[in-house]
């Protein structure tokens, strides 16, 4: 369709000029500075830089501890997806049934999206501690393991990935109540009319229906749980015990900021780079799945 | 484009109805099914709030007890007082409310006037805008974190309100909602707006903004929450206990080692006060942030 426009030599400049100064100034000139800064090694004083090639990269990638950093972030990515996708999954089925009351359920599902990361880890952390947390307290009555998260690494891990996962739970049942509500009651009632219980009427029809939802949402909670997690380690954990939860965001920070390592953060900001795009091609790719869908 | 994905699909639940589809009602026992299973949902979700709420009301004794106590004691305002006082509240949630404001209105503002001039007119240089603002989707804080903050310190806005807010200020999904929502709005309304003499500016404030009203608040509730749950960008732009957030503030409250005061109590009350505005709009608003979610996939 050819839409009618306004003709005018300087205003549309005018108008994304303001989106476009921000994008370049705080986006693309630091991005490229990264992408430079990943290239050279600066002096310890920041007075001398010298060319060195690939060599950042090729030290980063022969550092058992930045390889450790990459696990970490994967088994964290993958845990909190793994998580709050299949919960919100099974939360959002049931808010969707034929029941009274549906609305304040849904209100009461959503809530958590507001709490920031950072604050839920707090409270984890409470939850958690070792000698003052309910959660700890209970699990000694039934095995004398000691759920210690200051000393054994995989308790801080899902110290970290409960909390985080708790966070996404609003968003991810927003979608799938949308995605739900999307499937036309016919098909329903065909599966029903064929003596389908409501279990497999699930699992046979509603599940491959909402699939590219979940693909979706899979895409996007890795992305979150990737970028945006950086404050529920800093709050809570600071990547310990250890380094068992120095995730890839984390390490990059306390390169950069704490040991002023400046070509190997440029060179983690890098590979982060080449990761979101990558994530982000994905994302878009499930556009496409959703047109055949429908 | 996936922005344009959910508004389909958006308007296909109301096309196909499935609201109002008849669907064959199962059994009593089975709703009584799942009204259990939604309560015992409900209430794993609301426990880690729910106990946050109970430990900022107990005195330190209460905190430390065994068992645990999991119901409310009596000092809930002595705790927030304190709370208040000592990790100077009020001037951080000042400084969250500001941050998380003005992100969301300069968002929702230059996202407006950029879909706007992609959309109404024909320059040269619209389509690199527009892959240009959709790239800063693909560049998180974290990937060009240390020369960012280069960008800020050069600029001298280390420490302020615009070091705070304006660099956050890019939107790729806000402008691709309200490309979106203008390429629905029929050619007929921008041709009469012109027969009647009005010139662009005079089309996006009388004719447009009227219309958008929906979606500026539906995003205005889902970017407030981003602006005042954001962590790493202040933590890099302030150092001055006068300018930070409550978010990275409350971190500072925990005690890290043996020999302080257990004051969970205190910083249970610091984290409902950091939790309860966005929690709140959520609530009260949520139909905007339901909307504002699903369809700006922010």
């Amino acid at each position: 369709m050819q839409r009618t426009v306004f003709r005018n030599r300087w205003l549309p400049y005018l108008l994304v000029f303001p989106q476009v100064a921000v994008t370049v100034l705080f986006f693309f000139w630091p991005a490229l500075k990264s992408l430079q800064l990943s290239l050279y090694r600066v002096s310890p004083f920041g007075d001398r830089t010298s060319f060195v090639g690939l060599e950042n990269f090729t030290k980063l990638l022969g550092d058992p501890e930045y390889y450790q950093s990459v696990v970490n972030s994967f088994v964290f990515a993958g845990g909190v997806t793994l998580l709050s996708v299949a919960g919100s999954l099974v939360m959002a089925a049931l808010a969707t049934q034929k029941i009274r009351g549906l609305s304040v359920y849904r209100t009461l599902l959503l809530w958590p999206y507001g709490i920031a990361p950072a604050v839920a880890g707090i409270i984890f952390l409470f939850i958690f501690h070792p000698t003052y947390g309910v959660l700890p307290y209970f699990l000694s009555f039934i095995t004398a393991y000691e759920f210690n998260w200051l000393l054994k690494g995989w308790v801080a891990m899902a110290l970290v990935v409960t909390a985080t996962s708790w966070t996404h739970l609003g968003y991810n049942i927003a979608f799938y109540v949308a995605g739900l509500l999307a499937i036309p009651g016919a098909v329903l009632e065909a599966a029903d009319v064929d003596g389908a219980g409501p279990l497999r009427r699930f699992t046979a029809i509603v599940f491959p229906l909402i699939s590219p939802i979940t693909f979706y949402l899979v895409v996007l909670n890795m992305v979150f749980a990737f970028f945006e997690s950086f404050g529920v380690i800093d709050a809570v954990t600071k990547g310990g015990p250890g380094d068992a939860t120095m995730i890839m965001v984390y390490k990059l920070y306390k390169d950069g900021f704490i040991g002023l390592n400046l070509g190997s953060s440029g060179a983690q900001s890098v590979i982060l780079m080449a990761l979101v795009i990558g994530l982000t091609m994905l994302q878009f790719k499930y556009a496409e799945k959703k047109v055949t869908y429908r | 484009m996936s922005a344009v994905g959910a508004g389909q699909l958006e308007q296909a639940r109301v096309r196909t109805g499935a609201v109002a589809a008849p669907r064959k009602k199962p059994f009593p026992w089975q709703r009584a099914v799942v009204h259990a299973l939604l309560i015992a949902c409900i209430a794993v979700v609301a426990f880690p709030l729910y106990y946050a709420f109970v430990i900022s009301t107990q005195d330190i004794q209460e905190v430390v007890q065994r068992p645990p106590r999991l119901y409310p004691s009596s000092h809930l305002l002595e705790n927030y007082a304190e709370a208040w006082r000592k990790a100077h509240m009020g001037r951080m949630l000042f400084n969250s409310f500001v941050m998380g404001v003005t992100v969301a209105v300069g968002k929702i503002v230059i996202s407006m006037l950029s879909a706007f001039a992609i959309v109404y007119f024909d320059f040269r240089g619209r389509m690199v805008c527009f892959w240009m603002i959709f790239v800063t989707l693909m560049l998180p804080v974290p990937v060009r974190l240390m020369s960012t903050y280069e960008v800020v310190g050069t600029l001298g806005w280390i420490n302020t309100y615009q070091g705070l807010t304006i660099p956050l200020m890019a939107s790729a999904t806000a402008t691709f909602l309200f490309r979106q929502f203008y390429m629905t709005i029929p050619n007929e309304l921008v041709e009469a707006a012109q027969l009647d003499g009005a010139g662009p500016m005079r089309f996006l404030f009388q004719f447009l903004l009227p219309l958008s009203w929906a979606n500026i608040a539906a995003l205005f509730v889902v970017l407030f929450i981003f602006g005042w749950n954001q962590y790493l960008w202040p933590l890099l732009i302030t150092n001055s206990e006068a300018m930070r957030t409550v978010v990275i503030g409350l971190e500072g409250l925990i005690p890290r080692s043996g020999t302080e005061l257990p004051t969970w109590n205190l910083i249970m009350a610091g984290a409902m006060m950091a939790l309860l505005p966005p929690v709140a709009v959520i609530i009260f608003m949520q139909r905007w942030f339901v909307k504002g979610l699903v369809e700006s996939e922010k």
